[in-house]
């Protein structure tokens, strides 16, 4: 009864606000609304029991990605009135193309059924919770059977790094920096230079 | 399907509506594309929710550890394209999508 009550409440906050992220006047307001789906995410995942990616759809989507999406849009000086100009002709296509997804969806949930084997294909079982934490579980499936997986995603977070700052760094041009290997690589000869002054003329 | 038993339907269905909610915002928000992309976070959100409940419903870990899978990939996609998006802003002075089409080389 409180489980279903929990799920409902969750349900519905997360759906509206998803709503709300794609209906907003300001992007700064989506931002924060994504944010709070996000968050009633995280609280269904609790329910379902997977207590390690609701902590991490926190840490790393909230934590991470939303602040780095709000960062964008309050850097970015855009009128966001402009972009929405002209957004309400777009109405009945998405309608259109949603409400065919909605029922492509529905269809499939009506006509599908798991098959008899679905039992004997089940990977990894989850441990008793009472045994062995989530996380614990997680961490042992993670780094034996999937370490391959583990790593090529690593790899992909470091490209993705590097590629961002690649992509927005910039070289400005008449900024006075310090050149390390010119300071280094300077001589005596060029540095400096020994006149010989004669008396009463100066140089 | 029971109204107080929750089970796989619910969040099943839950994950569709979010998932056409994501697809409906792309074409309201057809010029913008930071919002565009909060709505393929949207998304991947229901798809995580999804995986999560099958994971939970058959009693099988792997559907979690794939989650994590697609947050990766889901931050690195964040990064990348919001920084594709400062360059296009420094380059043009507009984020419009219909601008970026005149892109070449």
């Amino acid at each position: 009864m409180l489980t279903a009550f929990a799920f409902y409440l969750f349900a519905a906050i997360t759906l509206l606000s998803a709503m709300m992220v794609i209906t907003a006047r300001n992007p700064v307001h989506s931002v924060l609304f994504l944010i709070l789906a996000f968050f009633n995410a995280a609280g269904l995942f609790v329910l379902l029991g997977a207590e390690f990616i609701a902590m991490i759809l926190v840490i790393v989507y909230v934590g991470a990605v939303a602040v780095l999406f709000l960062f964008v849009v309050m850097m970015l000086d855009i009128s966001f009135a402009d972009l929405r100009k002209g957004a309400m002709q777009y109405v009945p296509v998405g309608l259109i193309a949603g409400g065919v997804l909605l029922a492509e969806l529905i269809a499939v949930f009506v006509a599908w059924r798991f098959s008899n084997s679905a039992e004997q294909n089940i990977a990894v079982p989850t441990p008793d919770a009472a045994e062995v934490t989530n996380t614990e579980a997680l961490g042992q499936v993670l780094y034996t059977d999937y370490i391959y997986a583990f790593q090529i995603s690593g790899l992909i977070l470091l490209v993705a790094m590097i590629g961002a700052i690649v992509l927005t760094h910039r070289r400005r041009p008449g900024v006075r920096k310090q050149k390390i290997e010119e300071q280094v690589s300077r001589t005596q000869e060029e540095a400096m230079e020994i006149q010989k002054v004669t008396p009463g003329t100066g140089i | 399907m029971e109204f107080f038993e929750i089970g796989l339907a619910h969040y099943l269905s839950l994950a569709a509506m979010l998932f056409t909610l994501g697809v409906f915002g792309i074409f309201l928000n057809r010029k913008n594309v930071i919002v565009i992309l909060m709505c393929i976070e949207l998304m991947l959100l229901a798809v995580n929710i999804n995986f999560v409940a099958f994971s939970a419903h058959l009693g099988d870990l792997v559907g979690q550890v794939f989650t994590i899978f697609i947050l990766t990939v889901a931050a690195a996609e964040a990064a990348i394209g919001l920084a594709i998006l400062v360059v296009l802003f420094r380059t043009r002075g507009s984020i419009a999508v219909e601008d970026i089409s005149s892109m070449k080389g």
